[in-house]
C-alpha cells in the first residue's frame, strides 16, 4: 500500500496498551497525601515551619538537577521523587535550625543516599531518613531541641520543651498525663497534633487523612502500616507499662513520635521496602519491633527512624525469601 | 445475585468491544491470492502436498500433517499454485507458505457430509477433526485432535468452552455466539461425545450478555451443559484462568488441563468441529474482528485463510490518516506488524489498528521501583519484577527459581507498571536463553 510506504508501521512487543499509572502519578499523588500534615505543621509552628519544609524541597530538586545535569543523564525532577524526599525531611526536623542543617540534610539526601546508587530505584535507604539520621549525627543538640507548638501566627518566640516521648522516657507515664492535664486530653492533643515534636509528624489525624487517601488509591497497601503499628501495640501494651507485663498503654505510644508518618509515608517507600506482601507483614513486624526496642530500652526517646533503617538492610534478604502465591503450586508430597 | 466466577489478580484494561460488538459477521469477498503458510500451529510444520502450477480446488489438501501434534492445511479458494516459498507470517518470522492466484469459480473438492454424526465412532470423529486442520481458533493454534485424544492415565470429566473473549478490542467470538449459538452447541456435544464426557460449561464475560442469553437459549434442552458467567477481567480467557473460575482447580504449574481432568476448547473450535463432522468441511476460514481507531469501518468478517492483511484492509474502508499500528491478535498479547503483506492464519482472531492517540509508546522505561504493582495483578501468582530484573541483570538461571517457565506472556505486569518497563520482553529473553 503506498499509505504505508509513507508511514512506516510501528513495530514493538505486547502489550500494546498500557494502564494509566506512571511514577511521576504516584510520586506527585504522595506529595498530594502529605499536604493535610504540612499546613497543619504551618499551623503549630508557624511560618518556620515552611521555611525549614520549603528549605528542604528545594535543595532536593536542586541538588537532583545538579547532579543529573553534571552528568550528562536524564533530568527526573519531573518526576516528583526529590520533592518527595524534601518534603518528607523538612516533615522530620525539629522547627527551628538554622538554615544549614535542612540544606546539607536534603543534600545527603539525595546525592549520597539516592544518585550515588543510581538514582531512583536503586537506592538502599530512605533518602529522607539517611538525610535525617546524617543531621541527627551531626548536630545532636540542634536536632533535639523542640519547641512548643503555637497556635498559628501566636507568639513567634515559641519556648522549647520536650516531645511526649521525652518526657515518657525521662519522667514516666504520670509527668506526662500531668503535663496534659488528663489521659483524654493527652490522647486528643496527640491526635490533634497540638504537642511538641518533628513538624510533620504532629498531627496523627491529618497524616490519617492522607494515608486513606493512598490506601483508597491503592499506592499503599495495609500490610506494613498494619503490622508496623499492630506490633508496636502489641509491645507497648507488653512491655510499655510500669506495672509489670501487659499494663503499657499501647495509645500513647501509637499516636507520639514518627510512627504514623513513618508507617504510612516511610516504611512504605517503595523502593527500599520488599514488595511481596507477604514479606511487607515480617517488613512491618520488624519496624514495629525495633521502634519499640529502641523507645523502650534505647538511649533515644524515639526509634521509628532507626527502624525504617534497619529493616531497608533486610529487604532485599527478605525479598528473595519470601515468594509470591504461585498459581497451581505443587504441594510436596508427604 | 451470584458474583461471577473469576480467578485471582488480574487486570482491566479499557475493553473497545462496542466498535464492533453490535457488527453482525459479514462475509469477506472472495480474495483474488492467498498465501497460505505450511506452519500455523503449534507442532511440526505441514509436510507440502502441491507443486507450482498445480490447479487446486477450495478444501484440497496441499499440507499434509507431519506427526501427532502437527496439522493439515488446505486451499481456501480454488485456483493455481503460482509460487512456494518463504513469506512473512503474523509472528513476525519467514515460513515456507503456499500462494494460490483465485481463479474467482470458488469450486470446491466434494466434501463428504454426516448427517447422522452423533452416531460416529470417537476413532471416526479424531480422524475427521485431523484431516480437516483444525487447530485451537483462540490465538495458540494448538492442533485440536491432540487435546481430544489424551492419553489413558488421564481421566477427562469435563469440558469447558472458551467464550470469554478477555482480550480487549476483539468480538469475533461473540458474535459467533450471538449469531450461531446451536452450531456451537453441536460442538461441544461432539467434542464430549470424544471425551466420553458428561460435563460440559461454556464460559462468557459478563459484558457479552447478549452472547450469553443466546448460548442459554441454545442449551436449555441440555441437562449436561451450563453457562456460566464470568467477571470482566483479563485474562479470564486463559485456559488455567477459565478452569479455575468455573472449576476451582488449578492446573499445576508446568502442567497441562488435562492433568486436572479437563479439556478446553474456544468457541470458534466448537463450531470448526461442528462444521468438519457434520458437513466434511475443512479449516480454510475463519471470523476475525477487523478494527481500531485506524480503520474506516470496523466490522467482524468470516474471512478464507491466507486473505493477506492489505485486502482486508481494503474492504473495511482503509485506514484512516495517522494510523500508525496494525496488530495481528489482541493488544495484550498480539503481535505488531512490520508489512501489511501477511496473511490471516488460522490463529488470527482479529486485526487492530491503532491511531497515534492509541498508541502508547515502548521506547522509554525506567529502573523497577519495585512497587509490586506487577505482583498484585499476575495471575500466575509470579513476581514479575524479580524476573525483569533478573533477566535485566542477565542472571537468566536465577529466574528459574522464580518459576519463570510458568509465565505465559498475558502481559498484565507490563500493563500497570508504572515505570512502563518491558517485563514480558525481559521474560521472554531469560526463557529464550535458558532450559526450563
Amino acid at each position: 500500500m503506498a499509505e504505508e510506504k509513507k508511514h512506516p508501521l510501528i513495530v514493538s512487543v505486547s502489550p500494546h496498551v498500557k494502564g494509566e499509572e506512571t511514577i511521576n502519578r504516584i510520586m506527585w499523588s504522595v506529595n498530594l497525601a502529605l499536604f493535610p500534615a504540612f499546613i497543619m505543621s504551618i499551623y503549630y509552628f508557624g511560618p518556620k515551619a515552611l521555611f525549614v519544609t520549603g528549605l528542604c524541597i528545594v535543595t532536593a530538586v536542586l541538588s537532583e538537577y545538579v547532579f543529573q545535569k553534571g552528568l550528562k543523564k536524564k533530568i527526573t525532577i519531573n518526576d516528583g521523587s526529590a520533592f518527595l524526599t524534601g518534603l518528607l525531611l523538612g516533615m522530620n526536623l525539629p522547627p527551628s535550625l538554622p538554615f544549614y542543617i535542612p540544606v546539607v540534610g536534603s543534600f545527603v539526601a539525595i546525592i549520597i543516599t539516592k544518585q550515588l546508587f543510581g538514582g531512583l530505584g536503586y537506592n538502599i535507604f530512605n533518602p529522607a531518613l539517611i538525610g535525617r539520621a546524617f543531621l541527627l549525627i551531626s548536630w545532636p543538640k540542634a536536632m533535639t531541641v523542640w519547641s512548643e507548638p503555637t497556635a498559628l501566627f501566636v507568639g513567634l518566640d515559641a519556648k522549647t520543651t520536650a516531645t511526649p516521648l521525652g518526657i515518657l522516657k525521662e519522667e514516666g507515664l504520670g509527668k506526662l498525663i500531668e503535663v496534659f492535664g488528663d489521659k483524654m486530653n493527652l490522647y486528643t492533643q496527640l491526635l490533634m497534633g497540638n504537642r511538641a515534636g518533628s513538624l510533620g509528624e504532629t498531627s496523627v489525624i491529618a497524616l490519617l487523612i492522607g494515608a486513606a487517601f493512598l490506601l483508597y488509591k491503592r499506592y499503599v497497601t495495609w500490610h506494613i502500616p498494619f503490622s508496623f503499628l499492630a506490633t508496636v501495640g502489641v509491645l507497648a501494651w507488653a512491655f510499655g507499662g510500669d506495672n509489670g507485663l501487659f499494663t503499657g498503654d499501647p495509645i500513647i505510644h501509637l499516636l507520639s513520635g514518627g510512627l504514623i508518618l513513618g508507617a504510612f509515608f516511610m516504611a512504605t517507600d517503595y523502593v527500599t521496602c520488599t514488595s511481596v506482601r507477604k514479606g511487607q507483614i515480617i517488613f512491618g513486624a520488624g519496624c514495629g519491633a525495633i521502634t519499640m526496642l529502641i523507645r523502650l530500652k534505647g538511649g533515644y526517646p524515639e526509634g521509628v527512624m532507626f527502624a525504617i533503617l534497619l529493616m531497608n538492610c533486610f529487604a532485599p534478604l527478605i525479598d528473595r525469601n519470601i515468594k509470591t502465591n504461585q498459581f497451581g503450586a505443587i504441594k510436596p508430597v508427604r | 445475585m451470584i458474583k461471577a466466577a473469576t480467578f485471582k489478580r488480574g487486570v482491566h484494561p479499557e475493553y473497545q468491544k462496542e466498535l464492533t460488538s453490535d457488527k453482525p459477521i459479514t462475509i469477506s469477498s472472495l480474495p483474488s491470492k492467498v498465501v497460505i503458510p505450511l506452519s500455523q500451529h503449534t507442532g511440526a510444520p505441514a509436510k507440502l502436498e502441491a507443486n507450482i502450477g498445480d490447479e487446486v480446488k477450495k478444501g484440497q489438501l496441499i499440507g499434509s500433517s507431519t506427526g501427532f501434534v502437527s496439522a493439515t492445511v488446505h486451499a481456501s479458494i480454488s485456483g493455481k499454485v503460482v509460487a512456494i516459498a518463504d513469506f512473512p507470517h503474523p509472528s513476525g518470522r519467514m515460513i515456507p507458505s503456499i500462494v494460490i492466484e483465485g481463479d474467482g469459480k470458488d469450486e470446491c473438492v466434494s466434501l463428504k457430509e454426516n448427517t447422522d454424526y452423533m452416531n460416529l465412532s470417537v476413532d471416526e470423529i479424531r480422524a475427521i477433526i485431523k484431516d480437516a486442520g483444525i487447530v485451537g481458533l483462540g490465538g495458540a493454534a494448538f492442533p485440536t485432535s491432540v487435546k481430544l485424544s489424551p492419553p489413558k492415565e488421564k481421566s477427562i470429566d469435563t469440558v469447558i468452552l472458551n467464550g470469554a473473549e478477555c482480550e480487549p478490542y476483539l468480538t469475533a467470538d461473540h458474535r459467533l455466539m450471538v449469531e450461531r449459538p446451536q452450531e456451537i452447541v453441536e460442538g461441544l456435544k461432539i467434542i464430549m461425545k470424544t471425551l466420553g464426557v458428561n460435563r460440559g460449561y461454556i464460559g462468557i464475560e459478563e459484558n457479552k450478555p447478549d452472547a450469553i442469553e443466546a448460548m442459554k437459549k441454545a442449551v436449555s434442552s441440555e441437562e449436561s451443559i451450563e453457562v456460566c458467567a464470568l467477571e470482566v477481567k483479563y485474562p479470564q480467557g486463559a485456559e488455567k484462568m477459565l478452569i479455575k473460575a468455573i472449576k476451582g482447580r488449578e492446573v499445576p504449574s508446568k502442567g497441562l488441563p488435562m492433568d486436572v481432568g479437563v479439556v478446553v476448547q474456544n468457541v470458534g473450535t466448537a463450531l470448526a468441529i461442528y462444521e468438519a463432522v457434520r458437513f466434511g468441511k475443512p479449516l480454510i476460514e475463519r471470523v476475525l474482528t477487523v478494527t481500531g481507531k485506524g480503520v474506516r469501518e470496523p466490522r467482524n468478517m468470516m474471512v478464507r485463510i491466507g486473505t493477506l492483511i492489505s485486502e482486508l484492509a481494503a474492504q473495511c474502508g482503509g485506514f484512516v490518516d495517522g494510523a500508525v499500528k496494525v496488530i495481528v491478535g489482541g493488544p495484550m498479547m498480539g503481535f505488531a506488524q512490520w508489512s501489511l503483506d501477511v496473511p490471516v492464519v488460522k490463529g488470527t482472531s482479529g486485526i487492530l489498528v491503532f491511531t497515534e492517540d492509541e498508541y502508547v509508546s515502548s521506547e522509554e522505561y525506567f529502573a523497577c521501583i519495585r512497587c509490586g504493582s506487577c505482583i498484585d495483578v499476575c495471575p500466575m501468582g509470579l513476581n514479575p519484577s524479580m524476573l525483569s530484573i533478573l533477566s535485566e541483570k542477565g542472571r537468566y538461571e536465577e529466574a528459574k527459581e522464580y518459576n519463570l517457565f510458568d509465565c505465559f506472556e498475558c502481559g498484565s505486569c507490563a500493563y500497570v507498571c508504572p515505570s512502563s518497563r518491558p517485563i514480558v520482553q525481559f521474560i521472554r529473553l531469560a526463557k529464550s536463553l535458558v532450559k526450563p
